[in-house]
């Protein structure tokens, strides 16, 4: 079976520009013909992993793969790492600062809410080297 | 509830989406923080908020969202007005606040519908 494979760089602290790989991504699915309920799990896990690449790690590359069977995504950057992902997962725990709450972010939801949309979430992380996030929307 | 009674009722002004004044509406959600949109709304046509930028309007994409009413007068700059239009959102704005903006659209029939 096909696949198809779209690659994003999203620059660092430029939030005007965040959700532009998540809004391509949404418009490429809808093209598709894939069903509502699972583009709108893709776009809003991938929207909010796009927001955490702008806030906390100075932008990175997203890598989309999507087949009939399952869209996977790989968020990759070389930010500063998260100590403690476990902590990191939990519902209204942020360190984002304040001026991104001022942007309507940075309420400690975006993990869970990633989470929430999601099949699968891995995080692979290392404190001053980056992040990695794996995650994957099923078709049914 | 059409668009354009949510205009009417709001005593809002249009900033851009004249040409879908008529689309139907049943669902709202009044929130200035992003997060709990993408985290809580489903299937909400319509985003109240006092929050003026871009994400804003990147938020109702995501979410199929027809029209965003900007509440206490808050007006959009130009860099959010295109990127709405290029997404054929309505944009509105009313000098209500949010808790009688919300109101008035309620008592006149629109619904939440956001659940936990």
């Amino acid at each position: 079976m096909s696949s198809l494979k779209l690659n994003f760089t999203v620059p660092g602290d430029d939030f005007t520009r965040a959700g532009e790989a998540s809004g391509s991504v949404k418009k490429t699915l809808k093209d598709l013909g894939f069903n509502p309920e699972i583009v709108r799990k893709v776009v809003i896990a991938l929207y909010e992993a796009e927001i955490n690449l702008v806030i906390h790690a100075g932008g990175g590359e997203i890598e989309v793969e999507i087949s009939p069977e399952c869209i996977s995504m790989v968020l990759t950057d070389q930010g500063p790492g998260i100590p403690d992902v476990d902590l990191a997962m939990k519902e209204g725990y942020s360190t984002a600062p304040d001026n991104v709450r001022s942007l309507g972010f940075g309420a400690g939801m975006g993990l869970p809410n990633i989470k929430k949309y999601t099949d699968e979430m891995k995080i692979d992380s290392t404190v001053g080297v980056g992040t990695t996030m794996y995650l994957k929307v099923l078709t049914n | 509830m059409k668009v354009y009674e949510i205009k009417e009722i709001l005593n809002a002004t249009v900033i851009c989406g004249e040409e879908f004044l008529d689309r139907e509406v049943f669902t709202a959600c009044g929130s200035d923080m992003m997060s709990d949109v993408l985290a809580y709304v489903k299937e909400q046509a319509v985003l109240l908020s006092g929050l003026v930028n871009p994400q804003v309007v990147r938020t109702a994409e995501m979410m199929d969202m027809q029209c965003i009413v900007f509440v206490r007068g808050k007006n959009p700059d130009d860099s959010i007005i295109n990127l709405a239009r290029d997404r054929d959102i309505v944009l509105l704005s009313t000098d209500e606040g949010m808790f009688s903006a919300c109101g008035k659209l309620y008592e006149k029939g629109l619904r939440g519908g956001a659940s936990v």
